[in-house]
């Protein structure tokens, strides 16, 4: 018995694993779509043999769309294109948001103030919003749509790293190691960066589930990956004139899509219970 | 109080100052010229600079940007490039259908996610206080366009109940019609923003369920509900305000979708066009509006953060974020 936590009920750390679980197993489907995607898919995304709004079955597993491409051919291809857009915003809003968070933390005084005013105006905005705005000004594609996602949640980032930064540096092992003589990105590097790590991951793990959804509403916009590509906001766009009809391009990129982000944000819950010992009774 | 509400204002005007030079700067720093967009494909250079002139976009940057706040200063929002319309009664237009569209959701979501949070934290252990926690998880994931196409299937085009998209022409002259186009959007948006709400209001509703001073009260004699009217509402409601103000502020721009589904002329749809245009006054007009909007409503919640929590008032802004 030694060492192990007696103050939580056996019942409930178990139904926390499973969240991680389930988490992992929604989110690994649609990565498993995503990757066979890469080497291999049941039609050439521009065949159009299918004959238009074919229902499901007869050798197309979810039907055709009104060109008469395979539905899930491209709902393969959307699940690619979701993936790349949520790892590449999130690379992005972690390189930069924990950059000026830290700064912002580090420094003192109106710079601060005038930093923190700036996040809060920013994240006000909605990321798609700003997002709209780098697009205008670049091109729409996936590249632009990534690193308009990006920058947007960097702002968030950004304040959660500040935040975070700024409990850990009033503790007396940061001044143990300032009076030790260790320079400040040492000292960022081994005490805080270490420290804030749980938290950051489960927000970066949120951030990946709203990437994927920003992505979806800029495609539907028409300011995602340009038309060759199936995104699945694009896919839903074009599917809703025909929701009633044929109901398949319109329910199954948006199911997929559900079931991603539901499957990322499980498994932020369930590493939040299982990095941050802190909240587990709190939360549970 | 009164001193602090000095300072806040200063900081509310040094903040809108602030956010009106980035606004400037960042929009002039886009690639493209807005004159393309005034003349047709092949246009002359001479007449490309008749245009630049014509919209003053050809004078030195620190020059517009006097004349612009010179302009905001009297009131006036400036004037479209493309439409050559005045941009302040333009956005005044779209006010009409923004801010009722943005209340209506708000105050619906709130209405759903207070009780459906307390009831999902206080009841986590029974089977109705798991399916709510579920329900919000599935909210939170889906887009806001999928929604709001689901339920024009469901309740326009098969039901027939109400219209699927569009606003009257003549606005709210007719106003059971204007009701009843919105109705469908604020729903969407409210379901929505709900998802989000009940996450906080079941995480603040634990925090004050765990605390030492309810357990205090209990112990003192308190039933629960008088215990939590009295100390767990207050504690509770802190920091549930704080991201009450930032949904309302970051609904009222993120409609633009919701807008785009159901073809409603909102504002956001009029900054959604000014952007492909390259319509400077016309982004600049309605950013600079939802700028001074968000930071109202961040100055609103935190008083009101103040007056709830007396910790709070050593501090110039923010509560518990």
């Amino acid at each position: 018995m030694t060492g192990t936590d007696l103050f939580t009920p056996t019942k409930r750390r178990s139904r926390r694993s499973v969240t991680l679980v389930v988490g992992c197993v929604l989110a690994g489907l649609i990565a498993l779509l995503a990757a066979v995607s890469l080497f291999w898919l049941p039609y050439d995304a521009d065949d159009t043999s299918g004959g238009r709004l074919a229902g499901p079955g007869d050798g197309h597993l979810l039907g055709t769309d009104k060109l008469g491409r395979d539905l899930f051919t491209q709902v393969m291809t959307g699940s690619r294109i979701a993936v790349e857009a949520g790892l590449g915003s999130v690379l992005i809003a972690a390189a930069v948001g924990i950059t000026l968070g830290v700064l912002a933390a580090y420094a003192q005084g109106w710079i601060d103030d005038t930093l923190s005013a700036f996040l809060d105006i920013l994240i006000a905005f909605p990321t798609l919003l700003l997002a709209m705005l780098i697009v205008a000004a670049r091109s729409a594609t996936l590249g632009s749509a990534v690193l308009a996602i990006g920058l947007a949640q960097s702002a968030v980032v950004a304040r959660l790293v500040r935040i975070l930064v700024k409990r850990v540096l009033a503790q007396d092992y940061i001044t143990a190691a300032r009076t030790s003589g260790t320079s400040w990105p040492r000292t960022v590097l081994s005490h805080v960066l270490p420290n804030i790590w749980p938290t950051l991951v489960v927000n970066l793990a949120l951030q990946f589930g709203l990437a994927v959804l920003a992505e979806a509403g800029l495609s539907y916009l028409g300011l995602g990956a340009p038309p060759p590509n199936a995104s699945w906001g694009r896919m839903l766009q074009e599917a809703q004139a025909t929701f009633t009809t044929a109901p398949a391009g319109a329910l199954a990129p948006g199911i997929l899509l559900v079931l991603l982000v539901i499957g990322v944000n499980l498994i932020a819950d369930g590493l939040r219970d299982t990095l941050d010992p802190a909240t587990r009774r709190r939360r549970a | 109080m009164a001193r602090y509400l000095v300072r806040r204002l200063a900081f509310l005007a040094v903040s809108l100052a602030l956010a009106s030079v980035v606004l400037f700067v960042l929009l002039r720093m886009l690639p493209g010229d807005p004159a393309n967009a005034l003349t047709s494909v092949g246009a002359s250079p001479e007449q490309i600079a008749a245009a630049r002139h014509a919209i003053g976009s050809d004078r030195p940057l620190p020059e517009q940007f006097t004349h612009w706040i010179g302009q905001l200063a009297s009131g006036d929002l400036g004037t479209s490039f493309v439409s050559s319309l005045p941009v302040g009664p333009e956005v005044a237009a779209r006010l009409d259908v923004t801010v009722p569209l943005t209340l209506a959701a708000f105050v619906l979501a709130v209405l759903i996610a207070v009780p459906a949070g307390f009831t999902a934290a206080h009841k986590r252990h029974t089977w109705y206080g798991t399916l709510l926690s579920g329900v919000s998880q599935l909210g939170i994931a889906i887009p806001v366009f999928w929604l709001g196409m689901i339920l024009i299937a469901v309740f326009a085009l098969n039901a027939g109940w109400l219209p699927s998209g569009g606003f009257p022409q003549d606005g709210w002259d007719d106003p059971a019609e204007a009701v009843r186009s919105l109705v469908l959007p604020v729903v969407t948006i409210a379901l929505v923003m709900s998802a989000s709400l009940i996450r906080y209001v079941r995480s603040a509703t634990l925090d004050v369920l765990g605390s030492d001073y309810l357990r205090t009260a209990r112990a003192l004699g308190s039933s629960f509900g008088g215990a939590m009217r009295r100390h767990g509402l207050r504690n509770a409601s802190v920091p549930v305000i704080s991201v009450l103000g930032i949904e309302l502020a970051s609904t009222l721009l993120g409609a633009v979708v919701v807008e785009s589904v159901y073809a409603l002329p909102g504002l956001g749809s009029m900054l959604a066009t000014g952007i492909a245009q390259h319509d400077y006054p016309v982004i600049q007009g309605v950013l600079f509006v939802s700028t001074l909007a968000v930071l109202v409503i961040g100055f609103v919640a935190d008083l009101v953060q103040r007056i709830i929590d007396p910790r709070l008032r050593g501090r110039l802004s923010g509560g518990s974020r």
